[in-house]
């Protein structure tokens, strides 16, 4: 057992449910401004952080029309992550999906997702990824389903619990050998949705694309995040969840948190730990726990950030 | 009954060839391809001569798309097995992407 493994709340029959899952999801609360990370499955953690806080969720890359994984494809896999919204000890508020909705931008990967992920009733806050901007009209698929209140490409923000969320989009008008990308426009909106707004409101910042240099040379960062990062400088708290590279990587930066969630689809390497960053297809039996093999050390404040699917899988 | 008069069965010959005339490819025309696999364009650089086409198959299990870097063309979003062909008419060098992945970049030299 690694050394991830000191928490005693932990149990083989835990790290079993954790194998089950394919799909998951990061489970953020609230408390005193400062958002934390919750393994979806820990319900007694849950529960007790939750306790005056304010809950919500993160899913990502569902990638729904994805079906290139052996025996399931990728709506058996949101259909189980959702399965474990659901039996959540603690409604969350709402959910925020941070892209790739669906693989394709079909209509019918479009309204397989709304209806999966709709029978939580909970509201959700979306930016698209670039899977869900290759219609042929070239993102009017998703903005006639989510672009209600958003502006440009899907970009929004709102305030809950004291927080303000901001939606970004990183994935419009990308450049041959590019990354992802902000653009102008965006960036003065944000300046201007920030202004005059007290530097002690936690920030929440999601978007599809790292804001951060993941990796470069997979296209795992943002060219302009640094100008968006500038703006939110000043503020006491900020958290910043990407999707895109379907596996957890963290880090945190001053007052800043970065943090990329796992897929509900499929898999995709470490960097450089394979030639290209395609989808990991393994045999049925092993997708499960090879999605649990993402690790990473959560150090903010005292409060371990704790998705524990991962080592667990790395254990059995 | 009406027999067919030889010389109107000619003209029927002659009207239905010409109708299939221009589906078949004309001998001058040649189609290079170049294979997606593994998030790379094979070969990376390809070389015609102008009037001829290039066929991008994507054979890789990911959905890649091709875009021009000046904007000048874009193909619909292609998955595992499909493919887009594009003919260039003018002489010129052309750089593409993946418009999903533009860490994959390509280069057609028309001469």
């Amino acid at each position: 057992m690694g050394k991830e493994r000191e928490n005693a709340g932990l149990t083989r029959r835990h790290a079993l449910e954790c194998m089950a899952w394919a799909g998951t999801g990061v489970l953020w609360t609230v408390s005193g401004g400062i958002p934390k990370s919750l393994s979806l499955l820990d319900a007694a953690e849950a529960a007790e952080v939750s306790q005056g806080g304010m809950t919500f969720l993160q899913i990502s890359d569902s990638h729904v029309g994805f079906d290139k994984e052996k025996e399931v494809t990728a709506v058996d896999t949101l259909t189980e992550a959702i399965g474990k919204v659901k039996t959540l000890p603690v409604k969350p508020a709402f959910m925020i999906h941070t892209g790739d909705i669906t693989h394709l931008s079909k209509d019918g990967e479009f309204d397989d997702a709304a209806r999966i992920i709709g029978s939580t009733g909970l509201d959700v806050g979306y930016v698209p990824g670039e899977h869900d901007l290759i219609d042929p009209g070239q993102g009017k698929a998703y903005l006639a389903r989510y672009g209600k209140g958003t502006l440009g490409a899907g970009w929004h923000s709102f305030d809950h619990g004291g927080v303000h969320f901001i939606g970004l989009v990183n994935v419009v008008d990308l450049k041959a050998g590019g990354l992802g990308n902000l653009g102008a426009e965006q960036l003065a909106w944000l300046k201007n949705d920030l202004e005059g707004r007290s530097a002690s409101t936690p920030i929440v910042v999601f978007a599809h694309i790292p804001l951060w240099a993941v990796y470069p040379k997979w296209g795992w960062g943002t060219d302009d995040a640094a100008q968006a990062l500038a703006l939110l400088k000043r503020f006491g708290s900020v958290t910043v969840l990407n999707g895109h590279i379907h596996q957890i990587v963290q880090k945190v930066e001053g007052n800043m948190t970065f943090h990329t969630a796992r897929s509900t689809a499929f898999p995709q390497p470490r960097p450089g730990t394979a030639e290209k960053p395609g989808p990991m297809i393994v045999p049925a039996d092993q997708l499960r726990s090879m999605l649990g093999l993402t690790s990473v050390d959560f150090t903010v404040g005292k409060e371990r950030l704790a998705i524990t699917d991962t080592s667990l899988a790395r254990d059995v | 009954m009406r027999a067919t008069h030889p010389i109107t069965a000619l003209t029927t010959l002659g009207a239905a060839l010409l109708l299939l005339f221009p589906l078949m490819t004309p001998a001058s025309s040649k189609e290079m391809h170049v294979s997606i696999s593994n998030f790379t364009f094979e070969p990376r650089t390809t070389t015609i001569a102008s009037g001829e086409t290039v066929r991008f198959v994507n054979s890789d299990d990911m959905v890649h798309t091709i875009v021009a870097a000046d904007g000048s063309f874009r193909s619909d979003a292609l998955d595992t097995g499909d493919s887009f062909a594009k003919t260039f008419l003018k002489p010129g060098t052309y750089a593409y992407f993946c418009g999903l992945h533009p860490f994959m970049k390509g280069t057609i030299v028309v001469k």
